[in-house]
């Protein structure tokens, strides 16, 4: 095959090739990962919304003391399903959104490595959220804290379906977690385009990789302990059961041996979309990438070696706990760089401020002080006085909103015109940035003092004459404010979807390559399969680049659904890779799991056997090959010009 | 830039979907390997956490007999080295040496099973007696699972080859399964070491 230049490329032929047909067909069996992740970005979107009113309802009974407009069951259900809503199917799923979408776009490729996979891990997702959020139907939604700690857990103390749901209920999200992670990391290693060698990406691919082999270690560690929990209350095992040689210990080890990284793994990817925008509006490359990508990895493995540090208050050892506290301090360290990284980047640049430029400031604002009172924390002595306070509620609002929610309304302000083709408003867009800002800091800042005068966490009311009342009040109405800047965001977002500015291919004026196809992209996201030379292939001109990219001619891969499998360090064509046509399994196999978990959480065993036998035959069916005609490979031979 | 010295301007061949280890398929099932090894790894955590955790002797229950799990282990390594024969053979066009291999590692993980069955049936504690107990069973459990879901691979694979799916040049699906398959082996030795071997030396 021949250099072909884009004007010639067969882009009807492509179109035919990749397009998913509409109807309800299409809908259930589409494997384009752009589909994907927009389905991604709004299905965690709308969990945002609930955990978001879940918060509210929170906020307006602890306005006053003495408030009861909930019952104390009906608070433990609220502020844990806050917590499972916001941590497991907001913040990360709406991460994975984004690598879902920009992934191919990045790397030059024109899918993920396993596009069925994608469906399965996004079906999954749904379901599980379906499934742990179907518990308020039935009014037993989880009611231990978002870590469900031991004993109280235990069936003896929580005889309800409700653990069971969150048990369950993980385990499920989990199957979604993994087989994205591994399709992730395999996209990564193979799919990247030709020249682009592992210091050229896109720091994001970095973020989600790191975070993708976390989740691959530690996820099955919230599975075990989950399955141990489910079986302690269902078949009357004794993993957590102090009387008959069991821990309760144990349940805290192995939740926080997944529970701190799964920190790592919704920020770093948040942290690295900031990496990817703040050298577009500061009109120069990132700077110190090298050590900003190393400073991810080595952040996410120290992650591994802190967990002990959400229990120094359970009468560890003194030598464990200074351990824990000594690397929890070294991890500052490690999560310092990229700050230092983009202050040098923005102090040598022109910042242009545009929205996305504003979110990503407040950001940089945010994960200070969350940096800060995380460190406090990490104190063996200061954390004794402040655990299990209002102080740790604050901290992690920092940490979580600071650095997962203002990083992605930034991209959500920047790559929603590359997926809708129209520009959020500029104007609406500071209003949303200043309300939320604002909103945040209003609600959370007091909540360290509140917790200094001792007011514990996962209290449903409090006392009058504590003197907890003013700051409660003033944290209510700015968790009120921050609320209207979300959903002044859903006006601005409609709005623009009817009337916004025609964004064309680039409007940022963006170095990286998902901004060199058109907004929205095609279906087959590139006519020709661009070859790569720089980590900026759209500035290589004013950056003084001495090769440039071959963006507008390259190969067209046109036999059918296929793209560049290439070396893993430095991106060096191997093979072409056929790619799966649209598939039914991904949604049937998920169906079948979603028929397993509520058989085995009803024990109506003929159900979740049922649920099984539907996995097998669904996963026979999925790997049964399609081209068998002939048993020897077709080994067509494909050519294309190797390099300038 | 090493690529750049690379990157001559001679044209150059490619496969299409090459069934070798550089596939995609294989880092998949590396992938979940390593995913599930993790899985494995927390709980046999678990196991020594709690051994260390106890009060009194350890385990609780006595010793674990090895007259059963000794032979068993024999039997599941065998079963992967007839898996290794039968996977050679197809890479070198012998469909005799995959069929007959993957028949013997059938049988020899089922009997593996079948004695996992009297093991238990010989136990007199179950797995609501003590947090022990739960270990014992949850562990061996969840390996003997993944020994049943190697044998439905195992059917599945085999039906294929009867279906003339296989050739020297295409067989990714035997190396899977082959991967899977001396996973869960290796598994079992960890789980034996830790489980049956380990209490006898402390």
């Amino acid at each position: 095959m021949a250099i072909t230049t884009e004007a010639e490329a067969p882009t009807d032929r492509l179109r035919e090739i990749w397009e998913t047909p509409r109807g309800l067909l299409g809908t259930f069996t589409t494997v384009d990962h752009k589909t994907i992740g927009k389905r991604y970005l709004v299905t965690a979107f709308i969990f945002f919304l609930i955990g978001g009113l879940e918060a509210a309802a929170m906020r307006a009974q602890l306005a006053h003391s003495g408030q009861h407009l909930l019952s104390p069951e009906a608070y433990n259900q609220l502020f844990t399903m806050h917590g499972v809503t916001m941590l497991f199917l907001f913040a990360s799923p709406i991460l994975s959104g984004f690598a879902n979408y920009l992934w191919p776009l990045m790397i030059g490729a024109r899918d993920m490595a396993y596009p069925r996979v994608n469906a399965l891990s996004y079906w999954t997702f749904l379901m599980s959220g379906l499934f742990l959020n179907s518990s308020f139907l039935v009014g037993q939604a989880p009611d231990g804290g978002w870590f469900a700690y031991v004993p109280m857990t235990e069936r003896a103390f929580s005889p309800g379906l409700n653990i069971d749901f969150y048990t369950l209920g993980l385990i499920f999200l989990g199957i979604s977690s993994t087989v994205g992670a591994i399709n992730f990391i395999t996209t990564f290693f193979k799919l990247r385009a030709p020249g682009m060698s592992i210091n050229r990406v896109p720091i994001i691919l970095w973020g989600t990789l790191t975070t993708s082999f976390a989740i691959v270690f530690a996820m099955p560690a919230l599975t075990v302990a989950c399955i141990m929990l489910f079986f302690d209350r269902r078949f009357g095992m004794h993993f957590f059961d102090a009387a008959n040689g069991g821990h309760p210990l144990l349940w805290q080890h192995l939740f926080w041996m997944f529970g701190h990284p799964w920190v790592y793994i919704v920020v770093l990817p948040a942290i690295a979309l900031a990496s990817d925008m703040i050298p577009t509006f500061c009109r120069r490359p990132l700077a110190g990438y090298t050590f900003v990508v190393l400073s991810t990895i080595t952040t996410m493995i120290l992650g591994f070696g802190v967990w002990v540090h959400h229990m120094f208050a359970t009468g560890l050892p003194q030598l464990s706990a200074d351990f824990f506290s000594a690397s929890g301090m070294v991890i500052s360290i490690a999560s310092g760089v990229a700050i230092f990284a983009w202050i040098v980047t923005i102090w040598n640049g022109k910042p242009v401020f545009k929205v996305p430029f504003f979110f990503l400031a407040g950001f940089i604002v945010l994960f200070v002080i969350g940096g800060v009172n995380g460190v406090m924390t990490a104190s063996v002595p200061f954390d004794w006085q402040l655990t299990d306070s209002y102080f740790i509620v604050a901290h992690i609002h920092y940490v979580l909103i600071g650095m997962n929610v203002f990083p992605v309304f930034a991209a959500l302000y920047y790559w929603l015109p590359k997926m809708t083709g129209r520009m959020l408003s500029e104007r609406l867009g500071r209003w949303v940035f200043w309300t939320m800002f604002v909103g945040f800091n209003v609600a959370f800042f007091p909540m360290h003092i509140t917790g200094m005068l001792g007011m514990p966490r996962r209290i449903y009311t409090y006392q009058p004459g504590l003197g907890w009342d003013t700051a409660n009040l003033i944290s209510t109405l700015g968790a009120y404010v921050f609320a209207i800047g979300v959903l002044l965001f859903l006006v601005d977002f409609f709005r623009s979807l009817r009337v916004g500015e025609l964004a064309g291919d680039n409007p940022w004026d963006a170095p990286t390559l998902e901004w060199s196809t058109s907004s929205p992209p095609p279906p087959y996201n590139f006519a020709v399969m661009p070859t790569v030379r720089s980590p900026y292939p759209l500035w290589e001109k004013r950056l003084g680049e001495r090769e440039y990219s071959d963006l507008h001619a390259g190969a067209v891969l046109d036999t059918g659904r296929e793209t560049f499998g290439t070396s893993a360090l430095d991106s060096e064509p191997e093979e072409v890779l056929r790619m799966p046509e649209d598939s039914l399994w991904p949604v049937l196999l998920s169906l079948s799991l979603l028929v397993l978990f509520y058989g085995l959480l009803t024990s109506l065993w003929w159900l979740a056997i049922v649920g099984a036998g539907g996995l097998f035959v669904t996963m026979v069916g999925w790997l049964w090959p399609t081209d068998i005609t002939s048993p020897s490979p077709p080994r067509s031979v494909v050519s294309i010009a190797r390099g300038a | 830039m090493a690529i750049q010295g690379t990157m001559t301007a001679r044209p150059f061949g490619l496969p299409i979907n090459p069934t070798d280890h550089r596939s995609t398929g294989w880092w998949g099932m590396v992938l979940v390997i390593t995913t599930e090894a993790a899985f494995f790894a927390y709980f046999i955590f678990s196991y020594f956490y709690l051994a260390s955790m106890a009060h009194g002797s350890w385990p609780p229950e006595g010793m674990p007999a090895l007259t059963l799990a000794l032979p068993n282990t024999i039997i599941l390594l065998v079963s992967s080295l007839t898996f290794w024969w039968a996977e050679s053979g197809i890479r070198h066009g012998s469909h005799t040496r995959l069929r007959i291999g993957m028949l013997l590692t059938l049988l020899l993980g089922i009997a593996f099973l079948m004695i996992q069955g009297v093991e238990y049936s010989h136990k007199h504690f179950t797995p609501a007696s003590d947090a022990y107990a739960s270990l014992f069973f949850t562990i061996t459990g969840f390996h003997g699972a993944h020994v049943a879901v190697g044998l439905l691979m195992n059917i599945v694979v085999q039906i294929r080859e009867w279906l003339g799916h296989f050739s020297a040049e295409r067989h990714l699906a035997v190396t899977n399964v082959a991967l899977y398959w001396h996973f869960v082996d290796a598994v079992w030795i960890v789980v034996f070491i830790s489980l049956y071997l380990s209490p006898r030396w402390g």
